[in-house]
Parts: C-alpha cells; structure tokens; sequence
C-alpha cells in the first residue's frame, strides 16, 4: 500500500530530515512514527501525500508513484489519502458542515450525496448537532473532530495524523485515539506521529521509531520507548 | 466541467464579493474611473476621426479666374474644366456671389468693397469624384488658360489628418495606460483579499482541491466585479452621448459634418466597455492568484 525505498530528503537550506529510509505500510494497518523532536517525523509524513518530494529513493502510494507524480495530478492523490494536522486546519470561514462539505465538492460529487455523507460523518464524530457552528466556536478537540471528519469524507484508504492530539488535554486526546481506532477498524489504513506515550503503551499497534532520519525501531505491538 | 461545480464557483464568488465589501467597492470604483476615462476618450476619438473624414469629403477644388477672361473665355475655362478626369460637378460663383458669402461669414465690414472696387475673382468650384484625387486636379487646372489660381484646401485637410494621427496615436496610449492601470488596481485589491485567504487556499489544496477549482470563484469574482465597474460608466456615457447627440446635432444641421448616430456607436462603445470590464477583472484577479496556487 505504502512503499518507501532508501528515501532521502534533503532541505534547500542543507538540513538532512530523512537519511536513507526504507519501510512499508500494508493496508488496514495502524501505525504509530514516534521519535525525538525534529528526527524527521514531520518530513516523513509529509512525503506520504506529496507535500515534500524526496530527493532521492521512490515513493508509492496505492497505485501513485509519488516521485514521478505531477504536480498538477497531486489533488487526485490526496482524495485518496485524508491528512489531519496538529493546527486542525480548518477553513475558518466555513462552518463545520460546510468544511466537510469542501473536501467533497472538490471531488465533484452531487450536493445530495455531499449532504447525506457529510451528517454521516459528522454523526460518527459526534459533532450532529454542531454543523452550523464556525471553527472558532468549537473547542480544540471539536475542532480536530470535524478534521477527522473532513479526512474520512471522501473515504480515502489512507488517513494519515501528525501528532492528532498534540494541542489537546488527555481526555481529549483519548476521545481522538477512540476515533482513529474506530475508522481503522472500517479497514481504512492509520498512520499516527505522535508524542503520547500514554496512547502508544496502552493501544498497542505497530510502531516505527525515527531517529536521524532513519528507521531505527519497527516493531509490531511495541512501546513508545522514549522519556514520556 | 460538471454544470454543478460550475454554479458552486458563481455562489462562492457571490459569497466573496459579499464578504470583502469594502475591497470589493475599492477595486469596482477603480474600474469604473478607468472605463469611463477609457469610454469617453473612444467616443470623443471616434468623433473626431468621423469630423474629418466629413472634412475630407467636403475637400473641392476652388479655381480663380484670371481678371482678364472675357465671357467666352470664362465658358472655353469651364468646359475644359468639366473635361477633365475624375471631376464630377464644376459650379460657377461670380465675384459679387463670393463677396456675398465672405461679408455673410466675416461681417459687414467687407461691404465697402462692393461693386467694383471688389478684390476677388470669379470661381468655378470643382467636386472631384474622390477626395485623393483633389491635387491631381487643381495640378491639371493650373494649366489651363485664364486661370489666376488655384486652390484645393489641400494643405489645410493634410495638416489636419497630421494633427489627427497624432491625435489617435496619443489617445490609444493614453487608453492602454489606463487599462494597464485598472488592471494592476485590479490585481492590487485581490491580491490583499487573496493574502488574508492564502491559508485557506494552502488548505484547499490539502483537502485535494485542483488549482482550476481554487482559481474559478476568483476568477468569476474579477469579472463580476469589472462587470459591475463597468456597468457605471457605460450609463454615464450613454446618458451624456444621448443628450450631447441632440444638442450638438442642432448646431451641425445644415452642415457637411454629423456625429456618429448612438445607433450603432453606442451600443458598440456599451459592448466595448463591458468586455473590457470583464476582461480586465478576470485578468487582474489571475495575476494576483497565480502566485497563491505554487504552494
Ligand atoms: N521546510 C523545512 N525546511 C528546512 N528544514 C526543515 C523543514 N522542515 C523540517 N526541517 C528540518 O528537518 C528536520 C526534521 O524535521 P521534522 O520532519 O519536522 O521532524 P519531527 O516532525 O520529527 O520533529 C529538522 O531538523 C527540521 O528543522
Ligand atoms: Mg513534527
């Protein structure tokens, strides 16, 4: 599903985020990317929807091969890979179900179908009865919600998360987690950066450990293994 | 396109113009002062051209009769004078009828010249079938005998399509300069629209929006707005052109000149304006969204 062979990326101002990495991802899987700050995480998911470019090594995705992907067919890619940031990234002009709504219309589904889907998976989140509020009404973990909810629109196969709950308290954070495990459990495949250990020790599922770049712990049911 | 996206870009546009108010009345106004300095100097330029292509067509050749020419000699003149190629009328106006015209236009100073102390000659009046051909004419006409002098307006006409062309030449750059500053307005007003919203448009792209997605709500934004922008000057131009028509006709009756009919310059100079309008706004807004979009 994903594939990631001897991937470099180095920055324009000199900085080497991943130094020869080789991993893969089948799909249904649930994936934590834990390591220290600025081991190249971030860089790592980045690649997996074509927001950064390797400079070396090939990337897949499905049936996209990333490194020869155009720019003008990357919309096409992230339809079929839902992404949610720590910052939520919301369009705080729109409301909640207008948001969810955009990710559709971009795909040019009917307003019908973009309608009933959108309650759908507003309905899974548990924000039904909040579509008509606007981003800055909500509190950070609704808000992350309706992000989810907006990944998962469009059914991607892939729903990737860098550090989900990074700006929410613990019980927040659990609500998310409750969240991604459940739309994993649909067969959509989960990739989660994350820097909580608590998550990662009691929800076990494969973990990839970064460090310098590389991939230095790939180990199924593993620990967070880091100072919590 | 599916029709459906294609309404959703007009409403999001719509929503746009609505929500950025005060930009929105900036960059309609600077629309509007261009086109109606665009529309204005067209239809004074236009008229102008047309004034002297009237000139051009009352262009005849004048031929003054020697002082010495019998009655005979006066009739030999003007038959050779209707032999010529390319002259289609030859009119005759006496000395006393010429002094009549000039006191009627200069005043009756002039009266004191009646009878015989009158200084001009008699004329024949030539009309060429065509204005070029008016110097080959008077050419030919000096020739001929018992003939004092000759005279075609020539010089006056040719000074004024000099003073024309330059007049043309300025004003088309006068009008593109105008152009290219409404569209830099333009462009200008957007782009800070656009600066506010240059996250949201990083976050559409990450939801998986193409670029023509992102770009058409502007783009028909632009055009709506150089649509509107236009819309002002076209009803101050054609409200004003109306009247002045009838106004200044009144004075021109009776003379070879006429003002083009707003019957079809009106509408065109409407049409015109209104695709300038929409063209520079559509521009404009490109401009300043292309740089947006390289995210
Ligand atoms: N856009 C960028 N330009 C230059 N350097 C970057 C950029 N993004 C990240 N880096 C650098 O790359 C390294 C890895 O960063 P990142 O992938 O964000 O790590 P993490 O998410 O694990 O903290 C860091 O040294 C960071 O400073
Ligand atoms: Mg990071």
């Amino acid at each position: 599903m994903i594939e990631m062979t001897n991937v470099y990326k180095k920055y324009p101002n000199g900085i080497t985020a991943i130094n020869g990495l080789d991993v893969k991802i089948d799909q249904g899987e649930f994936v934590y990317v834990v390591g220290p700050s600025g081991a190249g995480k971030s860089t790592f998911i980045k690649m997996i929807y074509r927001e950064e470019v390797p400079t070396q090594g090939n990337v897949k995705v499905g049936e996209f091969d990333l490194v020869k992907l155009k720019a003008k067919k990357v919309p096409y890619l992230r339809r079929h890979v839902g992404v949610v940031y720590q910052d939520f990234k919301l369009l705080p002009r729109l409301t909640v179900s207008e948001n969810v709504a955009y990710a559709m219309q971009v795909v040019g589904k009917n307003p019908k179908a973009i309608q009933k889907r959108v309650l759908e998976v507003l309905d899974l989140v548990g924000l039904k009865h909040k579509v008509r509020m606007f981003p800055n009404e909500l509190s950070g973990g609704e808000q992350q919600r309706v992000a989810i909810a907006r990944a998962i629109a469009n059914m991607p196969r892939v729903l990737i998360a860098d550090e989900p709950t990074g700006n929410l308290d613990p019980e927040t954070a659990w609500g998310i987690m409750d969240l991604l495990e459940e739309i994993n459990n649909h067969g959509t495949t989960i990739i989660m950066a994350t820097h909580n250990s608590d998550i990662v020790n009691r929800v076990r599922h494969r973990v990839l450990a970064v460090e310098n770049g590389r991939i230095a712990r790939d180990q199924e049911g593993g620990e967070y293994g880091y100072e919590g | 396109m599916k029709a459906r996206t294609f309404w959703r870009h007009i409403v999001e546009s719509l929503k746009s113009i609505k929500r950025n108010g005060w930009m929105t009345i900036a960059a309609v106004s600077a629309v509007a002062v261009t086109l109606l300095l665009v529309g204005s100097f067209i239809a004074i330029l236009m008229n102008v051209n047309k004034l002297a292509s009237d000139v051009e067509e009352d262009v005849s050749v004048r031929v003054y009769v020697d002082l010495a020419a019998e009655e005979e000699d006066q009739e030999a003149l003007q038959e050779s004078l209707e032999e010529l190629d390319e002259v289609e009328t030859v009119v005759y106006s006496s000395r006393d009828d010429e002094l009549t015209q000039v006191i009627g236009s200069y005043g009756d100073e002039f009266g004191l010249f009646d009878g015989d102390d009158n200084p001009l000659y008699d004329v024949f009046i030539v009309n060429t079938a065509a204005p070029e051909v008016t110097s080959e004419v008077a050419g030919q006409a000096e020739e001929l005998s018992y003939v004092a002098d000759v005279n075609y307006g020539g010089a006056t006409a040719d000074r004024l399509f000099e003073v024309m062309a330059t007049v043309r030449n300025v004003g088309a750059i006068i009008i593109i300069a105008l152009i290219f500053t409404a569209v830099f307005l333009i462009a200008n007003t957007i782009r800070i629209t656009i600066f506010s919203r240059s996250t949201e448009i990083e976050i559409m792209k990450l939801v998986g929006a193409t670029n023509w997605f992102i770009r058409w709500p502007f783009l028909i934004e632009g055009a709506l707005i150089g649509f509107i922008g236009a819309l002002i000057p076209v009803s101050i131009i054609s409200y004003v052109y109306l009247s002045g028509f009838d106004t200044l006709m009144t004075y021109l009756s009776g003379t070879y000149f006429a003002l083009l009919p707003p019957n079809p310059f009106l509408y065109q100079i409407v049409a015109l304006l209104l695709t300038i309008g929409i063209v520079i706004g559509s521009v404009g807004s490109s401009l300043s969204i292309r740089k947006f979009l390289k995210v």
